[in-house]
């Protein structure tokens, strides 16, 4: 029997939410870890009882729980951050250089192949790395050398927000960071450079086409075409066909480009969900109608998804990590609201229906697709 | 012995009760207690002081015999009642946030 479960990440916890292949009634399970944020909770492809959670507080740190057992019992694991060997600085808001400083983890990435192996987006950016489940944490350092000094952190911090790995090469990565942009490595994160050739940041960067600089939001990329990016940036919807080397604008008729995640279905490539946000200074759907947009031929033309959604005197945000997909048939769309609200649609986005309603403001949501 | 007392959220991690008593010989200054606090319960490395700098952390008071010792040097010795046990430190989360 499938089945699926939805781990949220909240401001006061997390929240397991499961359900049979049918999607129609859930169990919810949390809060775990009350009170604390938590950024990101994700589970490993190669052993789905094997999850990982980014616990953080303003008072007592960074933690990170493991758990072996599909998120009913958890572990504090090591939450030793150290950048490696001499820190150096980067750029801040005056111009100046700043020393990096660790605050947070924002995103856990298990390894697609090995549930000992996790990597870990952090803010101030870096990647680092874990091979034996979260025992030990060494930074993969080079990335910081990829033109670091002119990173400068967007008004949500100078967070590694997005990991994602190419199914088809162990060895390549993608990151993305706000605010400096996209980066690959092709090796395994010895060595790492920029990708936003095609990004426009005009009244952002002194040079509206930089090379690093640019706030990206979240990238994402199906299993089936690695190569196949796609990009909400701060404003703009992009995608690349060449795995980043190029970029190119398919907001097309959006009612907003600005907005925070992005998904691609799970059965096909390009029919791809955003969820437009009215500005970077008003951070709630336009016209107050919630809407997730869908495009099914890979960007430019999208349709408005409202059925089940408030349409009406609607102020959530949805945030970048809060957007995920199953891959079941049909496909399910998932989204977490600032609002406290999971919404899930069993039929690719059609009509939606809320999982729960009440819940803290929702920082992250990742799906597993249980057999 | 010495007392401790945690908050809340870290006696959730600790996975023990509002207070920990930990033996401790020699000087008792707030590092020999933090250094056997951290011993006996790995899991509150780096929530109560940072792990390199070993400096505590800024939303975290310290406070014992109605005094806030959260400037005092760490390696200054603790009230004599908290070093014979009369009386508890006590590790707070600091008012903050809103």
């Amino acid at each position: 029997m499938s089945g699926v479960r939805v781990l949220v990440g909240t401001k006061k916890g997390a929240f397991v939410l499961s359900s049979d292949g049918k999607r129609e009634r859930w169990e919810v399970a949390g809060p775990h870890f009350a009170g604390w944020e938590i950024y990101h909770v994700k589970g490993s492809a190669a052993d789905p009882n094997r999850l990982y959670a980014s616990q953080t507080s303003g008072w007592f740190g960074q933690l990170v729980q493991r758990s072996n057992d599909g998120g009913k019992t958890w572990e504090p694991v090591d939450n030793k951050f150290v950048y490696d060997g001499v820190t150096g600085t980067h750029q801040w808001y005056d111009g100046t250089q700043h020393p990096w400083e660790f605050k947070r983890v924002w995103h856990l990435e298990p390894s697609l192949t090995d549930p000992d192996t996790v990597y870990a987006g952090v803010e101030d950016a870096a990647m680092f790395r874990s091979k034996d489940g979260g025992k030990s944490w060494q930074e993969l350092p080079t990335l910081r050398g990829a033109k670091g000094h002119l990173w400068q952190p967007g008004a949500g911090g100078m967070g590694l927000h997005t990991i994602v790995q190419d199914p088809s090469n162990p060895r390549r990565l993608f990151i993305a960071i706000s605010a400096a942009g996209a980066f690959r490595t092709e090796d395994g994160g010895e060595t790492w450079r920029p990708i936003n050739q095609g990004l426009k940041s005009p009244y952002s960067l002194p040079d509206p086409t930089a090379e690093v600089g640019h706030c990206v939001h979240r990238i994402t990329m199906h299993r089936s075409r690695p190569g196949v990016l796609f990009m909400q940036k701060h404003w703009d919807v992009l995608r690349s066909d060449d795995a980043g080397e190029s970029w190119r604008e398919i907001s097309g008729n959006l009612p907003s480009d600005f907005g925070f995640p992005i998904a691609v279905h799970a059965h096909e490539p390009e029919t791809v969900y955003v969820v437009p946000i009215k500005s970077d200074s008003e951070h709630f759907p336009p016209e107050a109608k919630l809407r997730v947009y869908r495009s099914r031929r890979g960007g430019d033309e999208w349709e408005p998804l409202t059925k089940g959604l408030p349409q009406q005197d609607c102020y959530v945000n949805v945030l970048r990590g809060a957007m995920a997909v199953d891959s079941l048939d049909a496909c399910g769309i998932y989204f977490g609201t600032t609002g406290g609200q999971v919404y899930a649609s069993n039929n690719g986005g059609d009509s939606w229906s809320p999982i729960v309603r009440d819940l803290p403001a929702v920082l992250s949501v990742e799906v597993q697709t249980l057999s | 012995m010495i007392r401790v007392v945690l908050p809340v959220h870290l006696q959730t991690l600790a996975r023990v009760g509002p207070e920990v008593q930990l033996d401790l010989n020699g000087e008792i200054s707030q590092r020999a207690v933090l250094d056997a606090l951290e011993a006996r319960y790995p899991m509150l490395r780096g929530t109560i002081r940072d792990h390199v700098t070993l400096r505590r952390r800024p939303f975290i008071r310290f406070f014992a015999c109605e005094q806030d010792l959260s400037h005092e040097q760490p390696d200054a010795p603790l009230p004599a009642p908290v070093a014979s046990g009369a009386e508890p430190l006590l590790v707070v989360g600091a008012m903050a946030g809103g």
